[in-house]
């Protein structure tokens, strides 16, 4: 059939993508020409258009920039601590949730702890601070305890690295903890049944036929979130920076957003947004070559 | 101990120690305890007399008096019953809008060797790996006229690409004989979508239209981005954002964290907080039963096939 044939046979097919994709033009794309102007010294009056060019100062002041180096390794910091923190608990929450007998039990449970990924961020910290802050039930609780001044956790910086954590673990674990069951209820059981019969004890059957069964699913996760280790937290960190202070919470999404929205310096905001999209593009795709080297189909095949 | 075997306990597994089983007892309340706890709490303060709160020295765990008091104080006007509105109204819309815009994309991709599917999908998915970033999409919406605009909360963030695929899995998984025979009996696509996909995808549907409502409803930077002034637009999250994490009064009104008075009954300041975080969790907690039964399904297929 030629192209013109099949065009016309489709038509009604293409005019469905056009809203989504009109969306994603004006939404998705337009903003990344926008990105030029970070090779500009964008003016607001002059637009894209009539800036004057500036080279790649912009880059060479955020290189130079002690703010940014420290934003790029907070955010490092605060995803490793995350990752190795929050990672493991949907997988151990999943393995446990499948071991219960009763289905209706695994329900209920399963009920409880995906709820909190619906919250928003704001909703979790307001939550939190009821909890662990200052007149929190954790305060209370303590001060009714003889604890004559118990720390306040949503203001401490020195505590804050973990706090993030906790807050993640709190929110997403329920959610994650899906994706794993599922992968779980596909592991033959036959492959249990012969390790039983074969004297593999419960430890072995977990080391040796659970985790490998979750394998392709660890991976796989374990890239989408390095792929988005730079972006990690924005929200998180915005709204907690008053709290705890810059020096704790400021990651290169916070210092963009900063620097370029609320100081209005368009096109530096904009230069470290450029090395935000381009890093994050390069990770992505090297823990995905990472994964395919480890034989995994990683987020999508050879 | 009985020497009855559970029957739903497969024949090969052994019965775990008494140590063990009493372990994952413990582990199981605890955790359901530090998701329902602080909600429970946050829900029965919002519920409470300031002579509770008084009691408890912050928030209520044991009941002593309940009153509706601060609910009323909020349904008497100001700030918080009208971003209630303005939440439902973006919700509503934002998410009628995106399901439609999603469904129709779904379906347009969902045809196996359809002229460009392929290319589309291809334009589509770049954005969900790369994008300009925040200001630039400021300055778009701004040079858009979409500053302190309510579609400037909306249309930016309308089309999310994962959903395109999670639906468009679905919709490729419908028995294409079903459809051929629709085709032959001379129904155009539009038919087939509305007779024939969207019937048997109603599992799918709910599940997105969740996604969506639910991004809509916890949106929060981007109406500090696109909205950041006007108080008197704001929709709850923003209010919740600077009443509660911002210890701010609530914007335009005598209501500040000081407390309030309905009649001559007192209302504790933190009765007030809890009840606007109770107002932005209810949706959520009465919405979520009736689409949580979907969801292995829905996110499944996203994270699998996606």
């Amino acid at each position: 059939m030629s192209w013109v044939a099949r065009l016309r046979r489709d038509r009604t097919l293409l005019l469905m993508t056009v809203p989504a994709g009109a969306l994603l033009l004006v939404f998705g794309y337009t903003p990344m020409l926008g990105l030029v102007m970070s090779f500009q010294d964008y003016d607001l009056y002059d637009g894209i258009l009539h800036s004057p060019w500036a080279g790649i100062s912009n880059f060479q002041q955020l290189f130079t920039d002690p703010g940014f180096w420290h934003a790029l390794g907070n955010t490092l910091l605060l995803f490793a601590i995350q990752l190795a923190l929050a990672f493991p608990v949907p997988i151990a929450l999943a393995i446990m949730l499948d071991s219960i007998l009763s289905r209706r039990l695994r329900g209920v449970i399963q009920s409880v702890v995906t709820l909190p990924h619906f919250f928003s961020m704001v909703m979790v910290v307001s939550i939190f601070d009821q909890v662990l802050g200052g007149s929190g039930l954790l305060d209370t609780f303590l001060r009714g305890h003889g604890v004559v001044n118990p720390p306040d956790l949503m203001t401490s910086a020195g505590f804050f690295k973990y706090l993030v954590s906790i807050q993640i673990i709190w929110k997403e674990s329920g959610w994650n903890m899906i994706v794993y069951l599922a992968a779980l209820a596909a592991i033959s059981p036959s492959l249990y049944e012969a390790a039983a019969v074969d004297g593999a004890n419960w430890r072995q059957r977990t080391w040796r036929i659970t985790l490998p069964g979750l394998r392709p699913i660890m991976v796989l996760l374990l890239i989408l979130n390095l792929g988005y280790a730079l972006t990690f937290g924005f929200e998180q960190m915005l709204i907690q920076i008053s709290a705890v202070g810059p020096g704790a919470a400021d990651v290169i999404t916070t210092f963009a957003y900063r620097n370029g929205i609320v100081q209005g310096n368009y096109s530096y905001g904009a230069a470290a947004g450029l090395f935000l999209g381009v890093t994050s593009v390069i990770l992505i795709l090297s823990a995905n070559k990472a994964a395919h080297l480890l034989g995994e189909d990683g987020l999508y095949r050879r | 101990m009985t020497t009855t075997r559970d029957p739903r306990r497969p024949v090969w597994q052994e019965r775990p120690s008494v140590a063990t089983q009493g372990a994952k007892s413990g582990t199981i309340v605890v955790i359901l305890l530090i998701i329902a706890l602080p909600l429970y709490s946050i829900v029965l303060t919002s519920l409470s007399n300031q002579a509770s709160v008084n009691i408890a020295g912050g928030l209520v765990v044991w009941p002593h008096g309940v009153t509706l008091s601060a609910y009323k104080l909020i349904a008497q006007g100001g700030v918080v019953g009208r971003a209630l509105v303005i939440s439902v109204l973006i919700t509503a819309v934002g998410t009628a809008i995106s399901l439609t815009v999603t469904i129709l994309a779904a379906y347009g991709l969902s045809r196996a060797h359809s002229f460009g599917h392929k290319t589309i999908l291809w334009f589509m998915m770049i954005t969900m790996f790369f994008s300009g970033g925040i200001i630039p999409l400021f300055l778009v919406v701004s040079a858009l006229g979409g500053f302190d605009q309510y579609w400037a909360l909306i249309l930016p963030s309308a089309v999310s690409v994962f959903n395109i695929i999670v639906m468009r899995a679905f919709f490729m998984n419908i028995a294409s004989d079903m459809i051929e025979s629709a085709r032959i009996d001379g129904a155009g696509d539009w038919r087939i979508l509305w007779r024939i996909v969207l019937p048997t995808s109603k599992a799918v549907t709910a599940v997105v239209a969740l996604f969506y409502g639910v991004a809509y409803w916890n949106s929060w930077f981007n109406i500090l981005l696109f909205m950041p002034a006007d108080s008197e637009k704001w929709p709850l999250q923003m209010v919740l954002y600077t009443y509660i994490t911002q210890g701010n009064p609530l914007p335009g009104t005598g209501t500040t964290t000081i407390g309030g008075f309905v009649g001559s009954q007192q209302i504790a300041p933190l009765s007030i907080q809890m009840a606007v975080v109770t107002l932005t969790v209810l949706p959520v907690l009465i919405v979520y039963p009736f689409v949580q039964k979907h969801f292995t399904k829905g996110v499944l297929i996203g994270a699998i096939k996606g």
